[in-house]
């Protein structure tokens, strides 16, 4: 590393190699979040159609393989599926208009991968660790719902029109209750910064994980993230019993593929942050000499998993909610519980000490 | 010229280019998205004078949930626009006094030397560890407590009377009532009979 800065600032110069350094040693970085990032989405559409099938006892993709080998049978099926998409024609209908057209499903990604920037991987590895990095995520995650409501508008179709009007009531109404559910972990934590929220619940086991202390929080926070990502049973968006596709009924080819992309890029996205700020992030479920050899990166992995797999189980289990209830469940369900958690949070943490050292409460305050 | 610079220089056009295009642009959804791109130039300037609590609020708030719902409202409406520039000249003159005066009064404050340069030196550069959301709460909660909870209330009944102007209680409508849909009881609703099998004859 020093080497490489020493050389750009022998050809640009002291004040301009430092910048481009910095520059590219940034752009180096993104590429190495961002390349694992899409392959895990390519698997992970594998992983759900295997699991899936698996939960209604089918076979799922097992044909597409590598040179023929026959124990990897099924493993070629994302990177047909990519070959398949790029070789698609984008077919632009008539009427839309070309430009919001194209636009939308690269301002559905855009988010989605940028809000890995402040994601930690481990104590160290992370990529901008800045105070705010808690709001940045928030910040990001509300701002993918623009790639839909414009499909659905550059479209020019009432049912393309009709899921992102869907799209947009249910993102907006979740992300209130998502963002007080967080207000609970900074609450907990006293910080903003993730890395700092996982140091936080560094203890003896698993029992200092905010999952315990903010147990509902969790629960919210988890369904909130999959109405967030407009997952089953919460998809009304796309709704293809109702409203063929939803928004983006008219795509095709690569353009619907980003969109694809982007659901599950947010998905990942939702489970590594379940897994950071409830999960106890790169810290081993107990402190043990053995686990903790683990490296850290592991266990964050394992339980990103996990969650990802509950996402899936959850598309496999559960029918698709009314639409009416999916608006009762976010304004009367989930923002009074959420609300009302925050006090209590916040008259616990008010309580003098002596009192918390009698409570049962003093392991996790 | 440093680096700094040219990303403010690019911001700053980018923010003027996109507030004028709000209110040229024809489309009057391209207005709102334009709007959407000045506020996130916006926060990106803030985050450059180090206010970064502020600029993630902006985006949060005014891009991720105000212009949403703009944006929604603007793209159900159907707007005529030989409608709209109908009375453009009888209004002119009006519109133009206005922004005289608006200008008379910009001019007023910001030209009386109050806000020079070599009257308000800039601010010490911060600690990496400085955290500016912390700081910013400090004072909320402690200084201006007052006029924080002020504005909070203000809000809460604007919010609140809103949705009383809004609310209109039918009694015509079937909606179903979740409550009352979990509380049924199969005994209320099924009466299971034995019947004795019938013999053929």
């Amino acid at each position: 590393m020093e080497y490489i800065q020493q050389l750009f600032v022998q050809i640009f110069g002291s004040e301009w190699g430092v910048m481009l350094f910095l520059v590219a040693k940034n752009v180096s970085l993104i590429f190495a979040i961002v390349m694992p990032l899409l392959i895990g989405v390519a698997y992970l559409t594998y992983a759900e159609r295997k699991i899936i099938a698996a939960m209604q006892v089918r076979v799922g993709p097992n044909r597409v393989t590598f040179f023929g080998i026959s124990w990897l049978r099924g493993w070629g099926q994302p990177i047909a599926d990519a070959v398949k998409a790029m070789m698609k024609e984008i077919v632009i209908p008539t009427g839309a208009n070309k430009f919001l057209f194209i636009l939308a499903p690269i301002i559905t990604i855009a988010p989605a991968l940028a809000a890995w920037a402040v994601v930690p991987f481990s104590a160290e590895m992370v990529l901008a660790d800045i105070n705010a990095g808690l709001l940045y995520i928030l910040a990001m995650t509300s701002l993918g719902v623009y790639g839909v409501i414009l499909a659905g508008w550059a479209s020019n179709s009432k049912y393309a029109f009709l899921g992102a009007m869907r799209s947009a009531a249910q993102v907006v109404s979740y992300e209130l209750a998502m963002g007080f559910a967080l207000v609970c972990v900074l609450m907990m934590s006293q910080s903003l910064n993730l890395g700092d929220i996982v140091k936080g619940q560094q203890g003896d086991s698993l029992l200092s994980w905010y999952f315990i202390p903010l147990f509902p929080m969790f629960l919210v926070y988890v369904i909130s993230g999959v109405a967030e990502t407009n997952r089953a049973p919460f998809d009304v968006a796309e709704g293809e019993s109702e409203i063929v596709a939803g928004f983006h009924v008219d795509y095709s080819g690569m353009a619907f593929t980003v969109f694809f992309l982007a659901e599950y890029a947010n998905m990942i996205l939702i489970a590594t942050l379940t897994s950071l700020m409830f999960l106890g992030g790169w810290l081993p479920p107990l402190n043990f000499e053995l686990l903790t050899m683990i490296p850290g990166f592991i266990w964050l992995l394992l339980k990103i998993a996990f969650v990802l797999f509950c996402f899936l189980w959850f598309r496999a289990t559960f029918p698709r909610y009314r639409y009416d209830q999916i608006m009762r469940l976010g304004w009367k369900v989930f923002i009074p519980i959420t609300l009302v958690w925050i006090f209590v949070l916040g008259g616990i943490m008010q309580l003098p000490e002596s009192t918390l050292e009698l409570f049962p409460l003093n392991i996790w305050f | 010229m440093i680096f700094q610079d040219i990303v403010f220089y690019f911001f700053a056009t980018v923010l003027i280019v996109s507030a004028l295009g709000v209110i040229t642009a024809r489309n009057p959804v391209y207005s709102a998205l334009l709007l959407v791109l000045s506020f996130v130039t916006c926060a990106g300037l803030w985050l450059l004078l180090e206010a970064e609590f502020l600029a993630i609020t902006l985006v949060l708030v005014y891009v991720g949930a105000v212009m949403v719902l703009f944006l929604f409202v603007v793209m159900m409406l159907d707007i005529n626009l030989d409608q709209l520039r109908e009375g453009f000249w009888k209004w002119f003159p009006f519109g133009a006094l206005l922004a005289l005066v608006l200008v008379a009064e910009m001019t007023m404050v910001l030209m009386n030397g109050q806000f020079s340069l070599d009257q308000i030196p800039s601010p010490p550069a911060q600690a990496a560890d400085y955290s500016n959301t912390k700081e910013l709460g400090r004072l909320i909660y402690t200084e201006y407590v007052y006029a924080f909870e002020l504005a909070a209330v203000l809000l809460l009944v604007a919010m609140v009377s809103a949705i009383a102007l809004a609310l209109r209680q039918r009694t015509d409508k079937r909606s179903p009532d979740p409550s009352k849909q979990v509380a049924v009881r199969s005994e209320d609703r099924l009466r299971i009979v034995s019947m004795p099998t019938e013999k053929k004859e």
